[in-house]
């Protein structure tokens, strides 16, 4: 019986957690597909299924175009970051130097700092290389999010590959380049996979350089679009479009984050744990 | 002379050795190169410009404009009233709100992130849903998740107010985020929900690496799971919480998108990341932002200096035991 009632608590200690984690993604799905007066019935459950919000997402704003501009700065400044981080975490991950751990303390200190500490300097920055109101001007700022924290994770990850494997190139004479391309980079794949993912999770999710750096709507990415989505008049927000474009742009990235489940558990202990 | 020559020998191999090492050394300042000269370009100089920015009257509109004013933005004396950063109430009031929100949201997540970590540790069926579950708040972006919980706490159609009246616990609907008393709650709520996640996989990283003989071994000598649970396993994971804790309070310090798309710019929950960008964007006023923004720079870097030098010392001691 005391088992038994252990068993009852357990799971519905379970639910419990199951449903304060879905709900509110839940809800928002059964929002996007009410239109009109079916907005203000507060239901938890679905009561009409329109596609109205979707379509007029793309109608009535360029979110297409958010859409793409997101797509493209996080890409980019994803790729440019791995590009870069590859060769400086062999560099941290595998060769004895001074100084090692003061660059390492720096580069983990640079990916906790305040964004907004760098603002007005970026700003400064963006404006002098006429890159304001423009894609560039993003992707420039977002390194500072994207590149310590892919160097870091992929140090550990580097660090945990064994010493002997390079061990007889470097006896043959390879260059320190040749190993970090013909050894390290085959076996670096699938951390390199979960560290884009999540560096482009982080780049995705940006906003108050997006924010800050952007003028009009046609280059603001995708978070930036759905806070400042506004209504006929300025006490009415069109709480359908919102669900409906914020659906839309988070079902991607939970299917991925599913997908890769473990991949992504591994990364983040990488980046926090370990260090 | 075999003795002479085996020394010959080892020179030269220690010859060979030191040019190999040298190159690898060249070869490790080359790599890292590419990577200095970014953070330097996007993180190193934007600082040192915003800092600069703080000592003088710099405006948005023309910031070449701009003329040394020393730490008046920060503190000065105009006919017996002081001005700047430091004797504004408000961002007193925004320090005050960080560091409330840090604390509690931090508190509540590692606690929940406890529990949820014990029970995806535990063996039940379904465990596999349940974790990816638990994973979706953490995979909704920010302001989403704003947009989404400011939506059922709207305070005329939210599902929250409408659940609560139906239970009969509220009697008339309550504005969540735009009344003063529950705004920051509210917040509060959305972060705890929102990373929490984050918490539980850390945990339960740490807990699936201890050792289960240990367990076998309480359990077989009849020891209360409850005590094994507090002399045994909060112990050994200990660590790897404290630095979870670390991650997310620095996190939670610069707090920006969640309180900007829930609240706006209400003073209740204003935090200093929303007040600094309020004077450098919206009042223009880049000098004085920036000063503030420095502000907050430096209360992060001073927290992250003390916890690293603090965990150094810790790990030090580790290696000696």
């Amino acid at each position: 019986m005391n088992r038994q009632m252990k068993s009852i608590l357990f799971y519905s200690l379970v639910v419990v957690v199951v449903i304060f984690s879905v709900f509110p993604f839940y809800y928002a799905i059964v929002t996007s597909f009410r239109s009109g007066q079916e907005l203000f019935n507060p239901s938890v459950f679905p009561t009409s299924f329109t596609m109205g919000n979707y379509f007029s997402i793309f109608k009535e704003q360029p979110f297409g175009l958010n859409i793409l501009n997101s797509v493209i700065v996080a890409t980019s400044v994803v790729v440019l970051s791995l590009i870069i981080a590859v060769t400086a975490s062999y560099a941290l991950a595998r060769i004895h130097f001074r100084g090692r751990g003061l660059l390492l303390m720096t580069i983990l200190s640079v990916s906790m700092f305040p964004q907004v500490a760098i603002l007005s300097g970026m700003y400064e920055l963006i404006r002098s290389m006429g890159l304001y109101n423009s894609l560039p001007g993003l992707i420039i700022p977002n390194t500072v999010l994207t590149l310590p924290f892919t160097v870091w994770v992929l140090t550990t990850f580097m660090k945990e590959l064994p010493k002997e494997l390079e061990e007889a190139a470097v006896v043959d004479g390879a260059s320190p380049l040749t190993i970090v391309r013909r050894i390290f980079l085959p076996l670096m794949w699938p951390a390199m996979v979960t560290t884009g993912l999540l560096a482009f999770i982080g780049a995705w999710n940006e906003f108050l350089f997006a924010l800050t750096f952007t003028l009009s709507n046609e280059v603001r990415t995708v978070p930036v679009a759905i806070a400042l989505m506004s209504g006929a008049t300025e006490y009415e927000l069109p709480w359908g479009n919102i669900m409906a474009a914020s659906v839309l742009v988070t079902v991607p990235i939970v299917v991925l984050v599913l997908v890769f489940q473990r991949k992504i558990v591994a990364g983040l202990t990488a980046g926090a744990v370990k260090g | 002379m075999t003795l002479a020559l085996q020394q010959d020998g080892t020179a030269t191999r220690k010859a060979k050795r030191s040019n190999l090492s040298s190159a690898r050394l060249r070869a490790a300042w080359l790599f890292l190169a590419p990577m200095m000269i970014a953070l330097a370009a996007v993180a190193g100089w934007p600082l040192l410009r915003t800092i600069w920015l703080g000592f003088t009257d710099a405006n948005l509109t023309d910031l070449s404009q701009s003329q040394f004013i020393g730490f008046e933005n920060y503190l000065s004396y105009y006919d017996g009233e002081a001005y700047g950063v430091l004797v504004d109430a408000e961002w007193w009031n925004a320090v005050w709100n960080t560091l409330w929100f840090s604390v509690i949201s931090v508190g509540f997540e590692t606690l929940f992130g406890l529990l949820i970590a014990l029970i995806l540790n535990a063996e039940f069926k379904g465990r596999g849903l349940v974790r990816a579950a638990v994973l979706i708040p953490w995979a909704i972006p920010t302001i989403v998740s704003a947009k989404m919980w400011g939506w059922m706490l709207h305070d005329q159609f939210g599902v929250i107010n409408e659940i609560l009246l139906s239970v009969g616990i509220l009697s008339e609907p309550i504005a969540w985020t735009a009344d003063p008393s529950t705004a920051m709650w509210a917040v509060i709520m959305v972060d705890v929900w929102k990373t929490t996640p984050f918490m539980a996989l850390l945990t339960l990283a740490a807990l699936q690496m201890l050792p289960g003989d240990i367990y076998e071994a309480a359990r077989v000598d009849g020891i209360n799971p409850i005590r094994v649970f507090f002399k045994v396993t909060l112990p050994l994971i200990r660590p790897a919480i404290i630095v979870a804790v670390i991650f997310r309070s620095l996190d939670a310090l610069r707090v920006f998108d969640l309180i900007y798309v829930l609240t706006s710019s209400s003073t209740s929950t204003m935090s200093m990341s929303v007040y600094a960008r309020q004077q450098l964007v919206d009042f223009q006023e880049v000098g004085y932002g920036s000063a503030a923004a420095t502000l907050l720079f430096i209360v992060i870097a001073l927290l992250t200096t003390i916890t690293v030098v603090a965990g150094g010392l810790k790990s030090g001691e580790g290696e000696q035991s």
